[in-house]
Order: C-alpha cells, then structure tokens, then sequence
C-alpha cells in the first residue's frame, strides 16, 4: 500500500513537470528553427543584393555605325601588309561615321563629346575586323559598336535624368543623340562577351575578368602541386609513422596553430622569403601560389589526419594479418579509403585559397595588369583581387562589373564545394 | 601496481587451496608441453606500458590441433593469442618478454622479420573484416603481395582452393567480382579464413572469431575449423565453452592474465583440476 502511495506520489510530481521539460524543448527547437532562418535571410540578402547589382553587367550596349572603310584613311585596296593595316587610323573611321549620321553636329567641342558615345575600343575592333578580312577595305558595311560606358549606364537605367545637367555624366545634348539613335534602331543591348574575353582595363565597358580567372588558375594550380603532395605525406608520416612523443605532439600544436593565423601574415612571409630572399619577381602567379600553399597546408594536413584516423583499424589489421608491410598497409588499403576525405579537405582548402586576397596584396598581385597571364610567370591578379579593384574604381560602370565578378567567384566556389561533396558522396564507403 | 601484486597473492592462496596435482609449469596445472610442438612459449610477459597484461605464460601449441583458449573478459587470452604473430608490435606501449618459437625459430628474435612470419602465422578477427574490394580481390592480395602466383591462372586456381577451404565456393562462384563487404556476416567471417589461408600459413590465429555470428553461421565456421585442422595448427580464443569443447582437442584456461589450466579439452570440461577452472566452467563466474 505504501509502495502504491509512493508511487503515485511520483507520477504527481513527474506529470507536473512534464509541461515544462515540453516547452523547454519547443523553445530550444524554436531557437535552432530561428537561428536557421536569419541565416538563410542573411545569405539570400547577399545573394539578392550581388545579383540584382550585378546581373546588368553580362549585358552590354552596342551601336550600329555605318563604316565606310575609306582606303584613303586605311590603305590602298589590295594592301595587305599587317604593318601597314595595324598602324592605320581606325578612329577616324568611326568619327567619320558618326559625323555623317549627325551633320548637324559642327562645333568642335561638340564633336568631341559626340565621338564620346562610342568606346575607344571601337577602334580596335574594327582594326580586328580588316586585319582579318583585307578585302573590306573601300566596301560600306553596319558595324555594331562597343558604346561608351556612360551611355550603357543610361540605357540600362542607372543615371538619374532628374539632377541638373551639370550633375550628370549624360549631358542634354547626348542624350538628344541616344533618342535619334534609339529612335533609328541603332542602339541595343548583347550579351557581354567582353566580360569573358578580356583582362582588365581603365575603361569599364572594356574590361573583364580573363586576366583574373587565368592569374587564379595558375596561382591555384600551383597551390595544389605544392600543397596537396606535401600535405598528404605529412598528414600520413605523423598519423601512420611517427612515435607519438612530445616532439610529434609540438609539430601537432603548431600545425593546428598555423590553420588560425591570419593569412596577411602568410603574404608577408611570402614577401619576406620568395621575393626579398629567393628574387623572385612580384605580381606572379608562382609566388602567389607558393604563399596560398603554405596557407593552405595546415587545412588539408588536418584534413588528410582526419581522413586517415577515420579508415577503420580492423583494415590495417587485415591488411597486417595477412603479412602486408605497414608500407603496402597504407598504400594498398588505408590511403585508397582516405583518399576521398582528403580530397575533400584539399578542395575546401583550395576554395579558400580562391578566395584569399590579403596575402595577395602583399606580394604585389594587386597591380593593374591588362594582359591575360599565359604563365606561372607572368604578372597577373586574381579574382577576388580584381574584385578589391574594381570596388574602388569610381565608375559606375565598375558597380555592376564588381558583383557580376563576385558572381563568377561564388559561381567558382560553389562548384568546387559542390565537388567535393560529389566526391565524398561517390567514394563513400561502408565497411 | 598494487592491485595486481593483491589478486597474485589472492590467486595463490587459492590456488595453493585447490590443486589436486603436481605443476608441470610454474603458477600452470596440466600439461603444458606436448610431443609434437608447433609453437612453443616460454615465460611470456606482456606488458601495456607500467601495467602488465601477461604473467609468465608458458604453452605449446602442438601440430595438427586446435588448441583454445578460453577465460573471463579481460584475461588477457586474446593479447596472448596476438603475440603469436607479432600483432601486438602495431601497439606503440606493449612489450613482450619471455620466448615465443614456432619450429625452433624464436619469432622475437631481432634478426626475424614479422612479414614472413605473418605470412606463416595467419589471423583471423573478431569481427569479419573484409578489405572494401571485390570478393577475389580479397583472397587474391595475400598471394599477390608475398608473389605467390606465378601468373592469373595460378591466382584464379589459389583464389578457388581457398575459397572451397573454407567452404564458401558454392555460395559465391558466380559474384567473385562483388565487394566482399556485401556479403553476410557468416560469409564474411569465412572469407576472411579463406584470405588466411590463402597464403599456405601453418599455424591460424582466430580471435573470437565467432562472436558476432548468429548460431547457424557459428555452426558452419566450426564445421569449417575441425576441416582446417588436418592442414593447419588453430589457436583459438572464444567466449563460448561449448565452442571451444566442440572444437578444440586442448583447452587452455586464463585468469587475470595468467595461464591457470591447460589440458586434452575433454579433461578440462569434465574433471577441471583448478578451483579457477571449475568455477568458471561450471559457471560461477565469468
């Protein structure tokens, strides 16, 4: 009877604070639920506000001229010589061009802000165009033209008509010319190739981001050549070889220390050790990817340890049982079953190094360079570089180009995680 | 430190209490040596670090028999059994004193490499543990390794015998390319005993080899190792008294990590000499 009471004494007591643990819970999960959510807020403000900003820039206005490709101001037709062709004034093709289509137009300040709705780089394009075919020479034909940043950035919407003329970069009287182009069919929008193709430049609706994928290309390429042998035998000699004493486990510390020092002091090593040291030359890829792969080498060590303490130890054993060495252990059964692992970790690390400007900046990777690297050795900058660059240039026309290239170094890193979990996915194993 | 020097002491007052015959070895009732000796010990100590795991074990594993060990949890019969092929080398803290000969050769011996001796002294685990490769694979990397095959032919006939040792051809001769890890935990456990016996070893280590097994499977594997022993010397650890009465022609008995008992397995199980041994077979404790 005693017994009974007890019990239903405790039920009491437990019923009681039932209600409470419950709601406990609910508020925790509530809390998780919310930390989530402004998360997920946070990032797709991020990606709104990049995308919204940046998607313009794939888009680049164009006009139609029609040249006359005069063999007076080019060469005799028939000529074909590239010396001759390359040094012949193609700018004045387009000026003629524009001073047909707006006769009106005769004084000669306004002829200069006339001209000023074409790019320069018009010039170079319709070089390219008789280099290439000689026989256009003396012919008329319509040429869509790269128009001048300003004049895309009214097209697409960003200036603002309502300042005062003396505000704008647009003034009244070119925007009376963008109408009767307009109006003619002369002016649209194309898909902005020259994003893609170029390198970088001090005129925006010329620039792109080759020179920078190709300087991130090359320095990560070296990066991993580096980084991703050394890292790996590291990662396997202190798990699979050394004694573990007090020497190993100071290298440990230290491994597990460098992962968390900040990466402007790598750069400064860098510029310490391979160019003040070694004279190696700035701005280079070689360099750049040098310092990345110290950055990166504690990452994919620890990585790489994770992945080789997680094979489980019944495989060496079998492996050991049947009277296969500790070297045929690891490279016959062990390393094959860590391998995804540390391939994960080697392409998160490398997606960090993408994304790594300080130690750049200090071995000079941040200096204006137009032409695409086609070498470790040639001067270059990368993308997250040229992103800093262009963020500080005061062109409108740069805004978009900014996240637009923000977008293609997200697009990179997204892949590339993408990658590496693909990786884990397909060489999972079950044992 | 002090509590081993107390269950000694406890040990031999009980000991001293329950024999009934002369000792053949020190602190060991029974027969310890035999005639025709595959593997003799003498005075093995094993110790993990300060603490010591193995006291003064001596024991001969003869030809042609299957020899097991039995004990409570934590006896050490399991560590003994690995220092028959060296396994406990891989453990950093572990030393082995003593004398460990298989044919006259002493296996501790500096000049004696553990991979021949391995390739000698085969093992298999507690729980099965196929290498993550195809069922051929798996018997085929013990040859391949120690260049036993001379070309494929050779490989695929050594892949079949064992496989056929171990009772296990039938079941798989059409899916030899399948990951031995899909296989069923029976099946992988033989597959691991056919890996063994793919490199010709003479003497076969299981330790608990069927702890993880369901009653069916454990059947088969001791049908399997009473096949073995006219080939192979078995040593073999196990939890399970029946198994090892089933199985084994000599029995060996450990406590707290020294050898009390060890004799023919039928004298063991029906008239124990040692108290030890009588209360743990007849279930007292343990």
């Amino acid at each position: 009877m005693n017994n009974q009471q007890q019990h239903q004494k405790t039920m009491e007591r437990v019923q009681q604070g039932l209600d409470r643990r419950y709601r406990k819970e609910r508020h925790f999960r509530w809390l998780g639920l919310g930390a989530i959510i402004l998360g997920l807020l946070f990032v797709s403000f991020l990606f709104i506000t990049i995308i919204s900003n940046g998607y313009t820039a794939f888009q680049q206005t164009y006009v139609k001229l029609d040249v006359f490709y005069d063999p007076e101001m080019i060469a005799p037709i028939g000529e074909t010589d590239p010396e001759v062709l390359s040094r012949a004034n193609y700018g004045g093709l387009i000026k003629a061009s524009m001073r047909q289509m707006f006769p009106e137009v005769t004084n000669r300040r306004e002829k200069k802000v006339l001209y000023g709705l074409i790019s320069t780089g018009a010039s170079y394009e319709l070089r390219n165009a008789v280099m290439s075919n000689p026989a256009l020479i003396g012919s008329k034909a319509e040429v869509w033209v790269v128009a001048d940043d300003d004049v895309d950035m009214l097209i697409k919407g960003h200036i603002d008509l309502r300042l005062p003329e003396s505000d704008r970069r647009i003034k009244d009287n070119q925007l009376g010319w963008i109408h009767l182009l307009q109006e003619q069919d002369r002016i649209e929008k194309r898909f902005n190739t020259t994003f893609f193709t170029a390198g970088d430049s001090r005129e925006p609706e010329l620039s792109g981001i080759k020179g920078a994928i190709a300087g991130s290309f090359f320095t990560l390429l070296i990066c991993l050549t580096i980084a991703f042998p050394v890292g790996v035998a590291a990662a396997v000699y202190l798990e699979e070889f050394a004694p573990k004493n007090r020497w190993t486990d100071l290298i440990e510390v230290n491994i597990n220390n460098l992962a968390a020092v900040p990466s402007i002091v790598f750069g400064l090593l860098g510029l310490a050790v391979f160019i003040n040291f070694f004279g190696l030359p700035r701005s280079v890829p070689l360099v750049g990817g040098l310092v990345l792969a110290l950055m990166t080498l504690p990452t994919i060590i620890i990585a790489s340890r994770a992945a080789l303490k997680s094979v489980p130890p019944s495989i060496r054993e079998a492996a050991l049982g049947i009277g296969a060495s500790p070297m045929q252990t690891i490279t016959h059964h062990v390393l094959p079953l860590a391998l995804p692992g540390m391939l994960t970790g080697t392409i998160i690390g490398m997606a960090q190094a993408l994304g790594e400007t300080a130690p750049l900046l200090m071995i000079g990777m941040v200096a204006f360079i137009v032409d695409v690297p086609g070498s470790v050795m040639d001067p270059s900058a990368v993308l997250p570089v040229q992103i800093y660059l262009w963020a500080d240039s005061p062109e409108r026309a740069f805004v978009e180009r900014t996240s637009a290239a923000i977008m293609v170094l997200l697009a990179f890193l997204i892949s590339m995680n993408l990658l590496a979990v693909w990786l884990r996915k397909k060489f999972e194993r079950r044992w | 430190m002090n509590d081993t020097s107390t269950a000694k002491t406890g040990l031999q007052s009980e000991a001293g209490a329950a024999m009934k015959q002369n000792r053949t070895a020190e602190g060991t009732v029974g027969e310890v040596y035999v005639d025709d000796p595959r593997m003799t010990c003498r005075n093995v100590d094993v110790y993990y670090g300060e603490k010591q795991a193995i006291f003064d074990v001596s024991l001969d594993v003869g030809k042609n028999q299957v020899i097991s060990m039995i004990g409570p949890s934590g006896c050490g019969k399991s560590t003994f059994l690995r220092c028959l092929n060296r396994m406990n080398d891989t453990i950093d803290i572990c030393r082995v004193t003593g004398q460990i000969k298989m044919d006259g050769q002493d296996i501790y011996d500096g000049g004696l490499d553990v991979v021949p001796l391995r390739a000698s002294v085969g093992m298999v685990f507690q729980k099965p543990n196929p290498f993550p490769k195809s069922i051929y694979d798996n018997i085929a990397y013990g040859p391949r390794i120690h260049g036993l095959c001379d070309d494929k032919q050779h490989l695929d006939s050594i892949v079949e015998k064992s496989l056929q040792r171990a009772g296990l051809w039938e079941e798989v001769k059409d899916r030899l390319d399948q990951p031995g890890t899909g296989l069923s935990g029976g099946q992988q456990q033989r597959l691991c005993i056919a890996r063994a016996i793919a490199v010709s070893p003479e003497v076969i280590l299981m330790d608990e080899p069927c702890s993880a097994l369901d009653p069916i499977a454990t059947a088969k594997i001791e049908e399997l190792i009473d096949e073995l022993r006219e080939n192979f010397t078995i040593a073999i650890v196990t939890h399970s008294m029946q198994q090892a009465a089933r199985v084994s022609q000599r029995t060996a008995y450990f406590h707290l990590g020294k050898l009390i008992e060890v004799g023919e397995t039928d004298q063991i199980f029906t008239s124990p000499r040692h108290k030890l041994t009588e209360d743990y077979i007849t279930g007292r404790f343990g």
